[in-house]
């Protein structure tokens, strides 16, 4: 069964590139999947651009309305994800407790439906 | 629906639910199967005689209308799901089934603490238990489709999740055993402090706590905590006769008439706490079951071993550092060393948010007010109490000290702190 770990963090307390508390984050978002790719659970994983740099799409009545901006505006903000290929929920929790955004925010598991075809 | 066969159907629920789970990996489908397998015992068991082994009769019969239905489901999706079934089922008949690991399963799979507290006390009383929707709504004095709308949204996340049927090992065992534990101590204060009953007291729920604690520590002999808890339910129930008078009127622990207490279920208590404590790994069940076998073995409130009742609250407050522990303590200090000494802890803790919120709480403080003569304080405390609307027999009672209380006040005696 795969799962989506979805990250949420307050964009305010998220160091920006170059800043001196960026390089530990990235070392520990590298060294957790790194131990999930070890144990053969890491199917895919990266951060997300900034909420700002969001685009919401919605068509209604044949007319495409587009948002500068995120689905909905929360106090945490999606900002990174891991894919993870995992025998059951147990096994999922117990590895997006590792990672580093469930300290300072949330990681939301969400199991993914599987598409017959698709690898 | 109360007759004897009912009665051994539903003794033997747990594990039917639990052997065709692990069968066909569905608890709502397998729920359905031991649901008709029940119906075709009730019917064949009334003609004819009770099987030597029910549990086996209602197990098999289970599995194969589970399987039948699964067959059907599949033969109607044009699928070839029960050709794989059938595979494995042969292999899966031919053994014993593992009765005592499959029922570990499920109740730590109703218990998964990735359900909500309310789900899984549901799904428990529902998977575990046997009670019928109905039966938990009326327990719980909640709408019957609110509590069907939960057992199937929690089944639902078990499918879409898949939150695994199985007894954990290893280091996750405490904690997901601590979370059973929890569920079950849940249903059992549901039954003996009811907020939702008039009556004050749900005692189908307590039995029901009291038998799942008993299963579990039958199938986890080496746990000290589950005995504990088991020790615990029955101490503290013990005392239910007493709880009440003739009229439904709550009766404070001093006040009870303690012949009343039912003295088997408290030996029972004692027997399973001293096994407990056997094994040499304390822990607050085991340390509230002692204290509950301080109270329920002293002759009169008096006799009480108060100061051994504050030492043990204190060896609690290290297991469960809470404000609600500290104030039972604060309540056997007063008893132990004098009112004073009492109100002195408790007036440290009058900032906490929840216990400010706890009309026990507020009826302690009150009860030492007034032995202290203190007679506007207690009124005070007890106003404040019942302004947090306790259950109907508190809310009772609480008037009832407050009229003790105005008749006191109005004689000589009183005086303001």
């Amino acid at each position: 069964m795969r799962y989506i770990c979805l990250l949420y963090v307050s964009e305010a307390d998220l160091p920006a590139p170059g800043t001196p508390e960026f390089g530990p984050l990235r070392d520990a978002n590298s060294a957790a999947s790194a131990e999930m790719a070890k144990a053969g659970v890491l199917v895919d994983g990266a951060p997300l651009q900034p909420s700002r740099a969001a685009t919401t799409i919605k068509i209604r009545g044949g007319e495409t309305l587009l948002t500068d901006g995120p689905y909905a505006e929360l106090k945490e903000q999606l900002n990174g994800y891991y894919l993870l290929e995992c025998a059951d929920l147990d096994e999922a929790v117990r590895w997006a407790q590792t990672i580093p955004a469930a300290r300072t925010g949330s990681v939301e598991v969400r199991p993914v439906v599987r598409v017959e075809g698709r690898p | 629906m109360t007759d004897d066969l009912t009665a051994v159907v539903r003794q033997h629920w747990w594990t039917t639910v639990a052997s065709v789970t692990r069968l066909i990996g569905d608890l709502e489908a397998a729920e359905d199967a031991a649901q008709d397998a029940c119906v075709a015992a009730l019917r064949q068991w009334r003609q004819a005689r009770v099987p030597e082994h029910p549990e086996r009769w209602l197990v098999s019969v289970a599995r194969k209308k589970a399987l039948d239905a699964q067959r059907r489901e599949a033969k109607r999706a044009e699928k070839e799901a029960a050709a794989v079934r059938d595979e494995t089922r042969s292999s899966i008949e031919s053994q014993a089934p593992a009765m005592v690991d499959d029922q570990l399963a499920l109740i730590f799979m109703c218990c998964h603490p990735t359900l909500e507290p309310a789900s899984q006390i549901a799904l428990t009383l529902r998977a575990v238990c046997g009670l019928t929707t109905s039966e938990i709504a009326r327990a719980f004095l909640t709408p019957e489709a609110t509590v069907a709308q939960r057992l199937v949204r929690a089944k639902r996340k078990i499918r879409e999740a898949v939150i695994p049927f199985r007894t954990p090992d290893g280091d996750g065992l405490a904690v997901r055993l601590a979370a059973v534990l929890r569920i079950v101590y849940l249903v059992f204060t549901e039954g003996h402090r009811s907020n939702a009953s008039q009556a004050g007291t749900r005692p189908e729920l307590c039995r029901e706590a009291i038998h799942l604690a008993s299963s579990l520590a039958t199938m986890m002999p080496g746990e000290p905590e589950v005995r504990g808890l088991l020790a615990l339910l029955l101490l503290v129930d013990a005392r239910r006769p007493g709880r009440f008078d003739a009229e439904g009127q709550l009766v404070l622990l001093d006040e009870q008439d303690r012949s009343l207490w039912d003295a088997a279920k408290i030996a029972e208590g004692e027997a399973h706490l001293a096994s407990a404590l056997s094994l040499g790994r304390p822990g607050p069940y085991q340390i509230q079951a002692a204290i509950a076998a301080l109270h329920s073995t002293a002759s009169t409130a008096a006799a009480t071993d108060w100061a051994e009742v504050a030492a043990l609250y204190a060896e609690l407050v290290r297991w469960e550092p809470t404000a609600v522990v500290e104030a039972n303590r604060a309540v056997a200090v007063a008893m132990a060393h004098g009112p004073t000494a009492g109100l002195t802890i408790l007036d440290r803790l009058t900032d906490d948010p929840r216990l400010e919120a706890w009309p026990p709480f507020h009826i302690a403080r009150a009860d030492l007010f007034s032995r202290l003569g203190l007679i506007e304080r207690a009124a005070e405390a007890y106003e404040k109490a019942l302004s947090l609307s306790p259950p109907v027999p508190e809310r009772t009672f609480i008037n009832r000290r407050l009229g003790e209380l105005a008749r006191r006040g109005l004689g000589p005696g009183a005086e303001k702190r």
